[in-house]
């Protein structure tokens, strides 16, 4: 965890663990997270499925599904600390500060509901407008998220609407309270390459306009490269790996995300091959001992099988959670090393 | 390039779908219940000296006692030996009854969901008007047309019941050839006849056994209807229907002669209602 | 990877040979032309039989060559086409006009004879969805194996533990049910039923989009080592520009129904013809990240497949637009002293980095194309 003041940060979460309780035993989602999101800035969290990144943000926003718990840990927006708030305080907070964007918007929008009053909803309900001030705001927004015809529009209903222009519509509900973070959880993953361009290009913008933050949760390497800042790297409900963007994927300090970046077809070079990472994802009934990552590293030594490591500060603002990262650097590059 | 060796992924889930079977109470209580009465009238001969059919007027309506032990009806048959082999031939028409509906129901259903066009519309619009008469009512007119007896059972329950698994069949089939196996197996040059029988119909089947659970239990109330109208199972067999039937005019002096049989339909009807349930619940897809 | 006899896979089996008893040896493997295919929608049924209902119109008149043992991508985005092409191609859907030949020999659009059913084979994208629950592997495979008498009833067995083999995975794996395999290995399975029955054709319907990014690795190295050592001749569908060109030779790009460019695929990322394909390149996110204040490379939303425009279909998203191409629809015509580039567009882009060519065009400069 990176010192600085309080202020800097929007959003501070720290040893976040959230368990799920299963009948074949205790599911440890989330695993001791901390993460911190500047204002203004955008912040990746990858990882593979079943990494933990979307409970992450469940519980940020405090929609975990009935089974799973908060254990432990803090989750600060703004000074407060989400965890033991009621649900009433919460309801108070999301809308306002928080709010989250989905994967799929035809399941997050109301199909019987018009587009524009989901729109207003939120600043009817948190802002106290009054419903014409509200659909004033709804309009505004909708041209703000770029979506054309925007008057004409606000009385469409979702399944009237492409699926990026339903994502926009997502964001613009986002938006709708002026949040000072909003959650994604792979809000581009089920659109078109020139579709998802043209919403990462505008969260881009609204990010710099308004100076919201953002909490991007994705499998998808270069479209973090692309959007964020900065990037944590989470792999069997804990985070492996954090810092700068560019210097993450230049040059990874932990053997997954290089694993990651060396397994994936780039497409801007071609590689002479690509090297898969052996193995499958790890339990998070019974994780390993030790590092979670050991059974499938190639650098693996025998500390690795013993304890636990910890998140360690490097210079720069980076951290990493290998004993042994050094070992990265050897390769030097993403590129496959010939086989 | 390195061999993947096996990785089982969930054996626990299938085992845990296998271990749950007695973990369900409604299951269990009406397997057993079952189980009581399936031993009961199948082992009848072990448990009553009796035949039910022969007629004592010597000793008709006596109450229960040391001879008789739930006493003797109007015609001095011993109703304790009537109540186990009436069981036994209710049940054993019901059981079989429940089968011809299924497999025609089945198969019509496959066809239309998985052809479609014109064979769904015909075979639909049949089950359309089959659905529009009320179920009593049907069966009562065909058994009457056909005349009374265990055949003419078959018969109208048959041409009556295939419809409900028609249309169970058919919407299973209809969401399940759109799933990409489907699309394989097309692909790999198998014939209509051999996807659909071996490999839609073993996914989609599991609906079609729950729903004759309860289909049984219908099946039984319709016989035991029908008998009590003297449609269904002819004198001198026994059955429950009938004892029903006769059993009413002594209800002021002699209850238990129309009562326990009526017991007898409840608690059979309750064990399978019970199977039912409990099946539905642990054969329940998606099910974590 | 270009050799046109199929050669012996590393283990030693000779693997049945494709249906070849009617095989031209020259040429290219398969010749597609003039390829409809339309879904009806809606209507009142006294419309269908009039015959009044709207058209989607999946696939818009296509033509497609395919050479032995190449690599073909057909990449484009949600309502080109490419799934419905490519399942036309293997027999899944009836063609509304047009015809496939494969080694000269033509076949039908809908349900095909076994024997024509064999020469074409799918792998597809859901590996949740695409075995059987209820059959082993071995049973899967013994019974594509038997119906289509790949081989002698004493060999089924000792056959299928070779397909297993081939694809990675072990002899045990046939007594297992997909259930107990994860979705990498899945696919492995898809695929090796796929070359079950020796097609001449592979088709791969986006085999890897499922998968996490660690497992799609695995599948596609597996893909490039069957080609290599098999020859086998592989239609990759595809959204993933990167995936393809990892893995293809050639691409064909289609929008809307059409095939709009096809090129040799260092020469399709360096150097593309059609506005679209300029368009479609800018836009994937990049590691090394570009000017995020530029505008987006292709505004606005794909046209309903039921309304395609009139002339060139891609113009009301085109930057480069003109009246010629409102009221011409463009054929496929060839770049100027490169016959294996051809772009559907009245106005193609004829220079690698230019002024009119969309954002993200310096990243492109950075790539010599490098041999793969």
């Amino acid at each position: 965890m990176t010192a600085g003041p309080a202020s800097s940060n929007v959003l501070e979460v720290s040893d976040l663990r959230v368990e799920i309780s299963t009948r074949r035993g205790v599911v440890h989602a989330v695993d001791g997270v901390s993460l911190e999101v500047p204002r203004g800035e955008a912040v990746g969290l990858v990882g593979e499925s079943g990494s933990g990144k979307s409970m992450t943000l469940k519980a940020i926003l405090g929609v975990l599904p009935p089974e799973a718990k908060v254990r432990a840990g803090q989750i600060v927006l703004d000074g407060v600390d989400l965890v033991p708030l009621p649900t009433s305080a919460l309801n108070r907070i999301r809308g306002p500060k928080l709010s989250m964007i989905f994967q799929e918007p035809m399941s997050a929008l109301n199909p019987v509901m018009r587009v524009g009053w989901q729109i207003a909803e939120g600043p009817r309900v948190h802002l106290g407008y009054s419903r014409s001030k509200a659909a004033e705001r709804a309009v505004e927004l909708m041209r703000r998220v770029g979506i054309p015809d925007a008057e004409r529009r606000f009385r469409a209903y979702p399944h009237e609407f492409s699926g990026g222009m339903r994502q926009r519509v997502m964001i613009a509900i986002a938006l709708s309270c002026d949040p000072e973070v909003i959650l994604c959880d792979e809000p581009t993953t089920a659109l078109d390459v020139t579709i998802q361009d043209q919403i990462l290009r505008l969260l881009h913008r609204l990010c710099k306009e308004s100076g919201v933050s953002l909490l991007f949760v994705t499998h998808d390497l270069p479209v973090v490269a692309q959007l964020c800042q900065s990037v944590a790297v989470m792999y069997g409900g804990q985070i492996v790996e954090q810092g700068a963007v560019e210097q993450v994927f230049a040059q990874p300090c932990h053997p997954y995300t290089l694993g990651l970046l060396r397994s994936a077809p780039d497409v801007e070079q071609v590689r002479a091959s690509l090297v898969p990472i052996p193995g499958s994802p790890p339990s998070l009934i019974s994780p390993p001992a030790g590092c979670r990552f050991h059974p499938r590293c190639g650098f693996a030594e025998l500390d690795c099988t013993e304890q636990m490591p910890e998140l360690r500060l490097l210079p720069a603002g980076r951290s990493t959670r290998c004993l042994h990262y050094e070992r990265c650097l050897e390769p030097l590059t993403a590129e496959g090393a010939a086989r | 390039m390195s061999a993947a060796s096996l990785v089982t992924v969930a054996p626990e889930r299938a085992q845990a779908r296998k271990s749950g079977w007695y973990r369900q109470p409604a299951l269990l209580v009406g397997l057993i219940l079952l189980a009581v009465i399936l031993f009961m009238v199948i082992a009848a001969p072990l448990l009553t000296s009796y035949n039910p059919v022969t007629q004592d007027l010597g000793a008709t309506l006596t109450g229960p006692s040391a001879h008789h032990l739930l006493g003797t009806d109007q015609l001095g048959r011993d109703t304790w030996s009537r109540l186990l082999y009436g069981g036994r031939v209710d049940l054993q028409v019901a059981f079989i009854a429940v089968l011809f509906p299924f497999v025609l129901g089945t198969i019509l259903g496959s066809l239309a969901g998985y052809f479609g066009g014109w064979v769904d519309l015909i075979i639909m619009r049949v089950v359309d008007i089959v659905v529009a008469f009320p179920f009593y009512v049907l069966i009562i007119a065909l058994v009457f047309v056909l005349g009374p007896g265990e055949r003419s059972i078959y018969i109208a329950i048959t041409v009556v019941g295939w419809v409900s698994y028609a249309r169970i069949i058919r919407g299973e089939i209809l969401v399940a050839k759109r799933q990409e196996y489907v699309l394989a197996a097309q692909s790999g040059g198998l014939s209509n006849l051999r996807i659909m029988g071996r490999h839609l119909l073993p996914n989609v089947i599991t609906q079609a056994i729950i729903y004759a659970m309860s289909d049984i239990v219908q099946d039984i109330l319709a016989i035991v209807t029908l008998s009590y109208l003297g449609l269904g199972i002819q004198p001198p067999t026994p059955d429950w229907g009938s004892m029903i039937a006769n059993g009413q005019n002594f209800l002021t002096t002699h209850w238990q002669l129309t009562t326990l049989p009526g017991l007898a339909v409840v608690v059979t009807g309750l064990a399978l209602s019970l199977i039912g349930d409990g099946l539905a619940d642990l054969l329940r897809p998606g099910q974590s | 990877m270009t050799g046109p006899e199929p050669s012996m896979p590393p283990e030693g089996v000779a693997l049945a040979g494709p249906v070849s008893n009617d095989e031209t040896d020259t040429g290219p493997l398969l010749v597609a032309t003039g390829l409809k295919v339309g879904f009806p929608i809606g209507g009142s049924i006294a419309a269908r039989l009039r015959h009044e209902q709207r058209v989607l119109r999946a696939v818009d008149g296509v033509d497609l060559e395919i050479e032995r043992g190449e690599a073909l991508a057909l990449v484009g985005e949600s309502g080109s086409g490419k799934s419905t092409l490519a399942r036309a191609l293997t027999g899944l859907v009836p063609l509304d006009a047009g015809e496939v030949k494969l080694g000269g020999r033509v076949l039908k659009g809908g349900r095909r004879s076994r024997a024509d059913q064999r020469r074409v084979q799918m792998v597809f994208q859901d590996p949740y969805s695409s075995l059987n629950p209820r059959l082993t592997v071995g049973g899967m495979l013994h019974e594509l194996l038997r119906v289509h008498h790949i081989v002698p009833r004493s060999e089924v067995d000792s056959y299928s533990r070779e397909l297993v083999r081939l694809v990675g995975l072990d002899p045990d794996s046939l007594q297992a049910y997909p259930r107990q395999f994860s979705g990498g290995q899945r696919q492995r399975v898809a695929i090796a039923r796929a070359l079950a029955l020796s097609p001449g054709l592979l088709v791969a319907d986006e085999p890897v989009s499922a998968l996490d990014v660690s497992v799609q690795a695995t599948i596609l190295n597996l893909l490039q080592d069957l080609q290599a050592s098999l020859g086998l001749t592989l239609l990759l569908i595809s959204h993933n520009l990167a995936v393809v060109r990892h893995l293809c030779d050639r691409v064909a790009v289609m929008y809307l129904g059409r095939i709009i460019e096809v090129a040799p695929t260092e020469e399709l990322y360096a150097a593309p013809r059609h506005p679209y394909t300029a368009g479609l390149l800018a836009a994937i996110p990049r590691m090394t990240p570009s000017n995020e204040d530029e505008p987006p490379a292709v505004e606005g939303d794909p046209p309903s497949p039921l309304r395609i425009p009139a002339g060139c279909r891609f113009r009301t998203r085109c930057p480069i637009a003109r009246e010629r191409c409102e009221h011409e629809d463009p054929e496929l015509t060839a770049a100027p002293g490169r016959p294996a580039h051809v772009a559907a567009c009245h106005f193609p882009l004829e220079r690698p980095a230019s002024a009119t060519a969309p954002a993200g065009a310096t990243t492109k400069e950075q790539t010599s194309p490098s041999p793969s």
